[in-house]
């Protein structure tokens, strides 16, 4: 991968530190709540705005169009690494977006605003910082840095039982993240010894020589730490009650974009890296794909609260994208890769939309909702609508994303693909029984009575465009795709 | 040139986001009903044009690229549309019957709440019926496919206050997706068996020329077929998956007229007709699909004769219809099918248009006299046929054409279907025996039908019964004009042996020529056979038609008494055979289950237990591990110590 090293504009940084700068002046002004969400407001639209920009510079080849070097702790041999190819940029306009779509469905947001605000800049910075770092200490601190506001977001501004959820996501990520760490260390000396060269730079490390079973406990450490951020089955149960505690804008962050590190670390770095080791845990990854698959749509369908629903569909989606890399092929990562995106807007608008319902009725029990169509007829069509779209309707955003990795996946393994099929029926069933519950019925009388709001018209629409467009013409986010997955493809060898 | 052939659907689809962004606001009927009905009427103009243009072209396939979809590698994925005879036929029906129920809506919707939603969904389904139909790709026709499924799931529980109105909806989403189930495994197994061979397609074009690549009678191509006849059961309502249509009536009547009789679930029997190529070279899924068609039209037949909710019966009779032309598509009568599907799209939906317009009257009267009797109950009905001319004279001319009278549409084509259940290469007299059984029973549940609510005396409550109205015209006027067709339709179709040209088997013979070379009129079927056959199954429908009045109209206590002598029999087919609660026994409710044993026993127990026992494990190593951090030095010292020698001690052995 050749890097174009000529002195250009520091876009990638700009993009990812503008945040954490927002975070400051937010924190500066921590006595003005209005000046803490403006700024947010103007900062994540500043980044929107950038991320988009940096699309301009795409070429559609494998390299990064975009890359950023420097040096950094010579004497550990860190360097401030950053790249950008095809998919990250998908995934940096993805986390743009739904920062920006945070912001403003926090807007209400009163309870120490600019902390709340500040610390949703500097998790935007993290996760952008993961999609872009291509040095492992670099990806391994940003990696920790997402940990610590969405602990905090969980902790502070969450629903009942936030502390349990928050502390029990953090111990759950922060063992796996121990495990990565100790994998890279080792696997930096072992590159030294080897060459006297002493780097964490991601495409020097690749060139270690690894016998197959140092690859394989070093690949086994890195994914330790990506399952459980996907998360892949069993390595779940810290997703739904992290869920169902969080305030909107984290659950948003949480699905739209934690969710999917985990995924991209394990094509960016576990697989590129440990290509053999990977390669023979392909079946294991879909074996548990499929099981997460069906085993989080099973639950799903029994939960009373429609955002537990919604948290457990969102692991089995993630089945689906994580059944599409074990097969191994083109049309399956183009696929998963798209359904990462595709997922990210579906249920972050979904959860967006519980939210607001949440707010006019005061609860989220199925037992308890009804007939939101009557009261708000409006936010009950941009819940159908979301809802639709997850259960993987063809022309809304899931399914364009599900239908490819179905086709890759049986050139690969029939089997798996049937089996994945199935779970497409059992999608339909627990998101049938949430409309069902939510707005059909008789009205349940909400205490707040008013339809969407201008602000929520604002977030709620461009959802919808947006997940209509993903399911009719995906192909410009499939042209991005095409050649740096060809690359990643070629580069892991094919099983 | 066919380039105007997106127009089609767009106009249907433009109606509905008007009357779904605007419609709320609108509040005039008379605009949104008007949109709604002109977008629909536009969409039958253009159809029709393209119609005619294609019946005098000489080449009968025409596809139309609009974009491209999905294009990754040797994957290509457009959004494009095919115009052949077959497509050509359904869209007329589409829009032809389309425009005249919904034009029928604009009164009968009248005063509900929700009036724009309700055309804004009827219009969104008339979009994605005719993506399914004109669909050039089996992706485009799953958009289609899903779409319209989508449309019935809303309108079914369009009243999504009821309770009862919902179930059923997510009960018809959730049982046609177990049909998809085998729709999507149909398409990834063809895909990949073409792929195979180098042909990298979705496309109908494509696979019909590729067809032959595949081994004929293989295994590959039955599992195919079989995937995508699942598809087609739960679509079009056949054994085993026929449970949700019934239900389905909880949703305004024009719907069952329109997507529960005359069009969505004919899907089925269009989808196999479009993959003709296919099914035809898979001799183990025609018997199947000629078997399961004769079983459903039988069971659900049997069903129909003690109904007595007005809706229920004529359910009932389309999933019975509908198995008839899965016997004609299963023993090789694809044209046959398709005209019997295009026949009775328009007497089923004169019939339930009928059904609406009978409902209407009672609720009107009802609602006059403050009375909440059930107005689709035909046991509170009788003697209408003095109240309403109009409704009961095309209600009684579609009956007749569904009990397979000579001249009427429906004898043409029923009896088409059961010549070739005899006769044809893939015939047995036992598929003939099952069709011409559920003719008979037809015939006596319709015209039981018929007796019981427009003739003999008015049973409705004596505050009602004399403020029963005939309909207004927007309600009159699609019953003749279907009517009308209900008696002429099937002139197109005139059979050979009856002096006729049979134009409509010759239109579509460029879609089902090849597949007809497979599957013919064996050499044992003569003449003198053919006109047995249709003097036998006249015979039992003038017999059924004959009990009917004997016991509905001469001897009314009559089958009080029938009832009395066979209580389980008639148990058994009143309630439906007991189908839904052996499904709820055997799939529903272990599902249940397991998912609350994997929630609550192992998810929370074992995942979650694991979790938490760790936390706890952790926090009494850290109490034990407290005492470890005295803070004397010679601890630490001693712990160095030790900890020195274990390392020495390591490199050294």
């Amino acid at each position: 991968m050749t890097a174009d090293s000529s002195l250009q504009f520091p876009l990638l940084s700009l993009l990812l530190w503008l945040p954490i700068l927002g975070a400051l002046l937010c924190l500066l002004w921590y006595k003005a709540p209005a000046a803490s969400r403006w700024i947010a407001l103007g900062t994540s639209t500043a980044v929107f705005v950038l991320s988009l920009v940096a699309g301009l510079y795409s070429t559609g080849s494998a390299g990064w169009f975009l890359y950023e070097d420097a040096s950094w702790i010579e004497h550990f041999g860190i360097r401030y690494t950053l790249g950008m190819d095809g998919i990250s940029l998908l995934l940096i306009i993805l986390t743009a977006f739904l920062q920006l779509v945070a912001v403003v469905i926090s807007w209400d947001q009163d309870k120490f605003s600019a902390l709340f605000f500040a610390l949703i800049l500097v998790l935007g910075t993290g996760i952008m910082g993961v999609f872009l770092a291509l040095d492992l200490i670099l990806f391994y601190l940003f990696w920790e840095l997402m940990l610590i506001p969405m602990f905090f977001l969980i902790g502070v501004w969450g629903y009942k039982r936030k502390v349990y959820a928050a502390v029990k996501f953090f111990l759950f990520t922060l063992a796996g993240s121990l495990c990565l760490l100790l994998a890279v260390i080792s696997l930096h000396l072992l590159h030294g010894e080897q060459t006297g060269v002493y780097t964490f730079a991601l495409e020097a490390l690749q060139q270690t020589r690894l016998s197959f079973s140092q690859e394989m406990l070093f690949y086994l450490c890195f994914m330790a730490a990506f399952a459980v951020k996907v998360p892949i089955f069993p390595f779940h149960s810290w997703l739904p009650d992290a869920h169902t505690e969080a305030p909107v804008a984290a659950s948003v962050d949480l699905a739209g974009l934690l969710l999917k590190t985990g995924v991209y670390g394990m094509i960016r770095f576990a697989f590129p890296l440990f290509p053999h080791a990977a390669e023979k845990s392909l079946p294991v990854l879909a074996v548990l794909a499929l099981i997460g698959l069906f085993y989080a749509a099973w639950i799903a369908y029994l939960q009373t609260d429609i955002k537990r629903i919604v948290a457990y569909s969102s692991i089995s989606h993630l089945g689906f994208v994580l059944l599409g890399l074990a097969a191994w092929n083109q049309t399956a990562w183009e696929g998963s890769l798209l359904l990462m995106i595709n997922h990210g807007v579906t249920t972050g608008a979904l959860f967006i939309a519980i939210a607001l319902i949440h707010k006019r009725t005061g609860t989220r029990e199925i037992a308890k909702l009804g007939g939101i169509w009557k009261s708000q007829p409006n936010l009950a069509a941009f819940f159908l609508l979301f809802s639709l779209a997850s259960l993987g309707l063809p022309g809304l955003a899931n399914f364009s994303g599900e239908i490819l990795i179905l086709i890759g996946t049986f050139s690969s393994n029939a089997v798996w693909a049937i089996f994945a099929v199935g779970g497409v029926l059992f999608s339909a069933a627990y998101i049938l029984r949430m409309v069902q519950g939510t707005i059909w019925g008789p009205c349940c009388e909400p205490f707040d009575k008013q339809d969407l709001g201008g602000r929520e018209w604002l977030v709620l629409i461009p959802l919808a465009v947006l997940v209509v467009i993903l399911g009719c013409y995906p192909q410009p986010l499939l042209d991005s795709l095409r050649e740096p997955v060809s690359f990643m493809l070629r580069q892991g060898g094919q099983p | 040139m066919y380039s105007n052939l997106w127009l089609i659907p767009f106009f249907p689809l433009v109606g509905s986001i008007f009357n779904g962004l605007f419609g709320k606001r609108i509040k005039n009927e008379a605009v949104i009903g008007g949109i709604a009905t002109g977008m629909v009427f536009l969409s039958f103009l253009v159809a029709a044009q393209n119609f005619f243009k294609l019946l005098g072209d000489t080449e009968k396939v025409h596809e139309l690229v609009i974009a491209s979809w999905i294009s990754i590698g040797n994957l290509q994925i457009n959004w494009e549309l095919l115009l052949d005879p077959l497509s050509a036929v359904m869209i007329m029906v589409v829009t032809g019957v389309g425009t005249l129920i919904h034009l029928y809506s604009i009164g009968y919707m009248h005063g509900e709440e929700g009036y724009y939603r309700f055309f804004c969904y009827m219009n969104l389904f008339a979009f994605a019926m005719l993506m399914l139909v004109l669909g050039g790709n089996a992706l485009v026709m799953f958009i289609g496919w899903e779409g319209v499924g989508l449309c019935s799931y809303l309108l079914i529980g369009y009243y999504y206050e009821k309770k009862s109105a919902s179930t059923a909806a997510n009960k018809a989403f959730i049982v046609n997706r177990i049909g998809d189930f085998g729709f999507l495994c149909g398409l990834l197994t063809l895909f990949w068996a073409l792929a195979s061979k180098g042909v990298w397609t979705l496309n109908f074009v494509k696979i019909a020329e590729s067809g032959h690549l595949l081994e004929s009678g293989g295994l590959l191509i039955t599992v195919v077929t079989l995937c995508f006849f699942l598809g087609a059961t739960g679509k079009s309502a056949q054994i085993p998956l026929f449970t949700w249509l019934p239900d389905a009536m909880e949703g305004p009547t024009p719907v069952s007229a329109l997507i529960h009789a005359a069009t969505m679930v004919t899907a089925g029997v269009y989808m196999i007709g479009r993959m003709n190529g296919l099914f035809a070279m898979a001799p183990a899924t025609m018997m199947t699909i000629a078997i399961v068609g004769g079983l459903t039209a039988f069971f659900a037949a049997t069903i129909g004769l003690a109904q007595n909710d007005i809706k229920r019966v004529l359910a009932y009779s389309t999933v019975s219809q509908l198995g008839y032309m899965f016997l004609a598509m299963g023993v090789g009568a694809f044209s046959a099918g398709i005209f019997h599907l295009m026949t009775h799209a328009f007497f089923k939906a004169c019939l339930f248009l009928g059904s609406g317009s009978v409902i209407h009257g009672l609720h009107h009267a009802y609602h006059h006299a403050h009375l909440h009797d059930d107005p689709q109950d035909m046991r509170n009905m009788g003697g209408l046929r003095k109240k309403m001319p109009i409704t009961f004279i095309t209600f009684l001319v579609s009956t007749i054409a569904i009990s397979g009278i000579p001249l009427f549409s429906g004898f043409f084509s029923k009896d088409e279907i059961l010549w070739w259940s005899f006769g044809s290469t893939r015939g047995h007299w036992m598929l003939w025996v099952l069709g011409a059984a559920a003719a008979g029973m037809t015939a006596f549940y319709m015209f039981r039908l018929v007796f019981m609510t427009f003739f003999g005396e008015q049973k409705t409550d004596a505050r009602a019964k004399d403020h029963i109205p005939e309909s207004p015209f927007t309600i009159t006027i699609p019953l003749m004009v279907l009517g009308l067709l209900a008696v002429v339709g099937g002139y197109i179709g005139v059979p050979a042996i009856l002096g006729g040209a049979n134009r409509f088997h010759h239109f579509l013979e460029p879609v089902f020529g090849h597949a007809l070379e497979l599957n013919h009129i064996a050499a044992h079927g003569t003449h003198a056979t053919e006109y047995t056959l249709m003097a036998i199954s006249v015979a039992i429908a003038i017999v059924g038609i004959f009990i009917a009045w004997v016991m509905y109209v001469k001897d009314p206590e009559l089958p009080a008494k029938f009832v009395g002598r066979f209580t389980a029999a008639h148990r058994v087919i009143f309630n439906k055979w007991y189908i839904d609660e052996l499904y709820d026994f055997v799939f529903v409710n272990p599902c249940k289950k397991i998912g609350t044993f994997l929630w609550r026993g192992f998810d929370v127990r074992v995942v979650d237990g694991v979790v938490n026992g760790t936390a706890w494990v952790i926090k009494g190593l850290g109490a034990g591990l407290r005492y470890t951090q005295s803070g004397y030095l010679y601890n630490y010292a001693v712990a160095m110590v030790v900890g020195v020698v274990v390392i020495i001690g390591f490199y050294v052995f």
